[in-house]
């Protein structure tokens, strides 16, 4: 039905027992186990997609070896990781990229100084 | 005692670097990746370590051979997580000044690292090639490697019902890798037909002999496909995705020896997931950044020691053709020897000839044959960055025959991912009409990894 | 008349469209693909803002009200909307030191007396222009006039125009010599795939203008100058207006040849950001140089903050055509009767290529040209030194 983890019960390679840890996905907490990419949490728990492209089609992992950037997103507030390159740490948060994709505010100094430009 | 950085831990690098430890040479080992391996030996992190991962794998003890000892040896430096971003001809004395960031992928800041090594061995490997087809932007569909990397190295399926589909032995290494992760996989559909595999394979027979280890790789799969009743399908293809949101059937069709597609062979396969490969694209920016001259056929040209046309730069792996891991693992043995200034026996160069004449054979059998254009429509989408459709593309008599001015005016392989995974079809789309000219090609980014401002900024 | 033009990156480009227009036989040859080398390898600049009064500002000035007409033109000429991006956005010119308020101040205002528009501004003024902009501005004009196009996308469409009028294009051909009659005067030239005849040879090849002038038997001492520009990810727009630092002035202009760097930024339409650039004299040499992107990176990183957390994705260098006096050379060629110049713009190749056209039409029409042509002529007296060493 949808992609998924192999529990490590029912694995023949026999993994250890799961460590759990949590991320967020335009804030919705997707949880996976220690040692996992960002994208293998988010497609063992069956979720597919979370980019936009800029002709508004869904993007998520293709390649999966960091080739191809369809899975970028920001991380933490920085934009454009490869989600199946960025090992997860637990609470980390992941915020989707699209036309709008949502500014990194980290650095001082940057905020408008104003609102909108008037010309 | 002289200093030899390889680029890339998968078989060929780690066999260079070994090699060069064992010619005397001080080495550091460099890759993107936070594990080494390569993509041949993914794996899951050592907090996951799985007791028994060696099925998952071929070649699997040789690895931890191999890795415990570069991780121990007092000669070596294994900087994993390092993602090279530009290299500089260098002119005085080393092989080449080499510009990496180590830290978390996509970090915000990550730590400069600045190299000059007297030697140099690129062994960056290859990724999938994936030939595009109506959907195969659908959520859903894979590459191979993506299946494969997510089996080893995450134990995930990309989905329950999986049809795997493409060209080449990786589709079997593919399907075992789905199978061992639970997935039922519905059929491997190879492009090539019967009569290509016969050529290729079954043509010469005697000196398929030598390249045992290889033969018993491919039988394991070719037993592992028996015992599971998977159908193997040769000469056939998937020539679209459909599915509402995400993929949830394929049309597979019958191919013609040059790849086209039969007509009123088309079935439509129920599935929740496709893996595709067509073959594999050498990782060439780095070589071509430090100047080593390319092939006629998009490969890094090495002579009999491995060594580029750049003084002390060496190449060794999918870098200089396809031909598997044991191919890479003696090539990289040769230029880890010769980087080091060591001497190259005898038995490494002839297994290298035994394992090139498997890669002529896989090339004859599974190459990518030009009739496949055939199953693309209008607004099949040909730059999965930029969404540029294929009638975009199909420039008229009298388009620009500059590389150049058609990406540019089309934004083909102009987005993210900079035509790695487009790149070779718009070449191949544009070389048939218009036409291109001059020798600029896909191949070439200077920037070799996308860097924040911020890490590379300096008055 | 038959006109054979060398080159066909934008001068040769709207070389053709207005030759054709006027009646003439083009034919343009390129050992390329069009619009392949410098019209490729640049930002799409249409400026003013960086010009000092002069015979170049008058070009410029031209040029810019001619590119305003440009995109409703072509979609009359060829009957579909030209996709060129032209962008009449403005530039933004800011200070980061007290002394560089000052200069650029006064050189603003020598401007405004040249006829540009040029507004100086207050420093929160700028932030309203651009809300991102570094709040260490010192000063600032604002430019209205300046523009911004798609280079690439804009010379194939002035080149879809020549074609549509007539024009003839031939890639891949590469001029290897003269014809000539027995008067020594050029009758065509010999290409790698035969010969092409015409009364007029005209050579827009940029930066390869002098080797292209020397297999035609005379010294053109055009020189490259190598120009370097950083390309972002896509992001959301949050940069408004073309915006330089004050430094760009005295860069333009400057015949020093070690590394120069100054900032220009820019969004583009594909939501990418643009920063240029530096400016290099090192022959052909495409060579990457890590020491030029960490600076141009930094210049940048001063005008915008926000940018130290953006990724880079590619960057390219271009070759940008210049001439001792630092003047495009646009004209006949009095050494060789029937050989033209259309070249040395440097690195205001697209702005100045549609007042260029208008000129080089003009003056083989022999009508009266909209802007004085004597200071881009072959033999005016700041190049003669430069030309005495024949080569043929």
């Amino acid at each position: 039905m949808v992609s998924r983890r192999m529990p490590p019960a029912a694995d023949p390679t026999r993994p250890p027992s799961d460590v759990p840890i949590t991320i967020t996905l335009d804030g919705t907490p997707y949880t996976g186990t220690a040692g996992q990419t960002l994208a293998g949490v988010l497609l063992g728990a069956g979720r597919l997609s979370w980019r936009t492209s800029p002709g508004g089609a869904s993007r998520g992992v293709f390649c999966g070896i960091g080739v191809c950037f369809d899975c970028i997103a920001t991380v933490n507030d920085a934009c454009d990781v490869r989600l199946c390159q960025r090992r997860a740490v637990d609470g980390d948060r992941v915020v989707s990229q699209g036309l709008d994709a949502p500014l990194p505010l980290r650095s001082a100094g940057t905020r408008p100084a104003h609102g909108v430009a008037d010309v | 005692m002289s200093d030899v950085l390889v680029i890339g831990a998968g078989p060929a690098g780690l066999h260079a670097a070994s090699r060069a430890l064992d010619a005397g040479a001080e080495v550091t080992v460099l890759d993107a990746h936070d594990l080494v391996g390569g993509q041949f030996w993914r794996h899951l992190p050592d907090d996951r370590a799985a007791a028994d991962e060696a099925q998952l794998h071929h070649g699997w003890k040789s690895f931890q051979q191999l890795r415990v000892r570069l991780e121990e040896h007092p000669r070596c430096r294994v900087l994993t997580g390092t993602e090279v971003w530009a290299i500089e001809p260098e002119e005085h004395g080393a092989a080449a000044r080499v510009h990496a960031l180590s830290g978390p992928s996509g970090a915000l800041r990550r730590e400069e690292v600045l190299l000059t090594p007297e030697r140099l061995v690129l062994a960056t490997g290859a990724h999938d090639r994936v030939l595009p087809f109506p959907g195969w932007d659908l959520p859903g569909v894979f590459s191979a490697g993506a299946a494969q990397a997510l089996a080893k190295a995450e134990r995930v399926a990309v989905g329950e019902r999986v049809l795997v589909a493409g060209a080449g032995p990786f589709l079997l290494a593919t399907a075992a890798s789905l199978i061992a992760t639970g997935a039922t996989v519905v059929g491997v559909h190879e492009a090539a037909g019967p009569s290509a595999l016969c050529r290729g394979w079954l043509s010469r027979p005697w000196e398929l002999a030598s390249s045992a280890r290889k033969l018993t790789e491919l039988a394991a799969y070719v037993t592992g496909h028996l015992r599971h009743r998977i159908p193997y399908v040769a000469g056939s293809a998937v020539i679209a995705a459909e599915g509402n949101g995400r993929v949830e059937s394929v049309r597979v069709t019958r191919l013609d020896r040059d790849w086209r597609p039969v007509a009123r062979t088309e079935r439509d396969i129920a599935v929740d997931a496709v893996a595709v490969s067509h073959g594999f694209t050498p990782r060439l920016e780095l070589a071509i950044a430090a100047g080593c001259a390319i092939t006629a056929d998009r490969f890094v040209a090495v002579d009999a020691r491995q060594a580029t046309t750049v003084p002390g730069v060496y190449a060794a792996g999918e870098l200089t053709g396809i031909g598997g891991m044991a191919l890479s693992a003696v090539e990289g043995a040769i230029a880890g020897l010769e980087a080091a200034g060591g001497v190259i026996p005898r038995q490494l160069l002839a297994e290298r000839a035994r394992q090139r004449a498997f890669a002529i054979r896989l090339e004859r059998a599974h190459g990518i044959r030009p009739g496949w254009t055939d199953w693309l429509c209008d607004d099949t989408t040909i730059c999965r960055c930029e969404d540029v459709p294929f009638g975009a593309l199909s420039l008229t008599e009298g388009a620009t025959q500059s590389l150049r001015a058609a990406k540019l005016s089309t934004r083909a392989g102009l987005g993210s991912c900079q035509g790695r995974t487009c790149g070779r079809t718009v070449e191949e789309i544009l070389r048939q009409s218009p036409g291109l000219l001059g020798t600029t090609t896909t191949d070439q980014r200077p920037i070799a990894a996308p860097v924040r401002l911020g890490e590379f900024a300096r008055e | 008349m038959h006109v054979v033009i060398v080159g066909a990156g934008i001068v040769g480009a709207a070389c053709a469209r207005r030759l054709a227009a006027d009646g003439h036989d083009v034919t343009i040859v390129d050992r390329g693909g069009a619009a392949g080398g410098t019209s490729a390898s640049g930002e799409g600049n249409l400026l003013l803002s960086d010009k000092e009064p002069g015979a170049e500002l008058e070009l410029a000035q031209f040029s810019a009200r001619l590119w305003g007409e440009l995109p409703n033109a072509l979609a009359g000429e060829t009957g579909r909307v030209p996709a060129i991006e032209y962008d009449a956005k403005g530039g933004l010119v800011v200070a980061l030191t007290d002394e560089g308020a000052h200069a650029l101040g006064q050189f603003a205002s020598g401007q405004s007396g040249a006829g540009v528009d040029a507004r100086p501004i207050t420093p929160g003024e700028a932030r309203r222009y651009e809300p991102w902009l570094s709040d260490r501005v010192t000063g600032a004009v604002f430019y209205p006039q300046d523009a911004q196009v798609q280079p690439a996308a804009a010379t194939l469409a002035l080149l879809e125009s020549a074609t549509d009028g007539g024009a003839r294009l031939l890639q891949g051909h590469e001029v290897l010599g003269p014809l000539l009659d027995s008067a020594g005067t050029l009758t065509g030239v010999r290409t790698s795939r035969g010969q092409v005849s015409a009364d007029r040879v005209l050579i827009a090849a940029g930066p390869w203008s002098g080797a292209v002038a020397e297999r035609l038997g005379v010294r053109l001492p055009v020189l490259p100058r190598r120009g370097m520009i950083l390309v972002t990810t896509r992001m959301p727009r949050r940069i408004l207006h073309k915006v330089y630092d004050a430094d760009y002035v005295g860069a333009v202009t400057s015949d020093d040849a070690d590394l120069q760097v100054s900032s220009v930024v820019e969004s583009t339409a594909a939501g990418t950001v643009l920063i240029g650039s530096s400016r290099q004299r090192t022959g052909f040499d495409d060579t990457l140089q890590v020491v030029a992107l960490r600076r141009i990176a930094a210049r940048a990183i001063r005008l915008f903050p926000f940018l130290a957390d953006v990724p880079m994705m590619r960057s390219y260098g271009g070759f940008r055509p210049y001439l001792p006096d630092h003047l495009p050379v646009i004209g006949a060629d009095p050494r060789l009767p029937g050989l033209w110049h259309a070249t040395g713009h440097e690195g205001a190749g697209i702005g100045l290529s549609l007042g260029t056209a208008e000129l080089v039409a003009d003056l083989m029409a022999g009508r009266q040209c909209t802007i004085d042509p004597a200071p881009f002529a072959p033999d005016r007296p700041s190049l003669a030194p430069h030309l005495e060493a024949e080569v043929a």
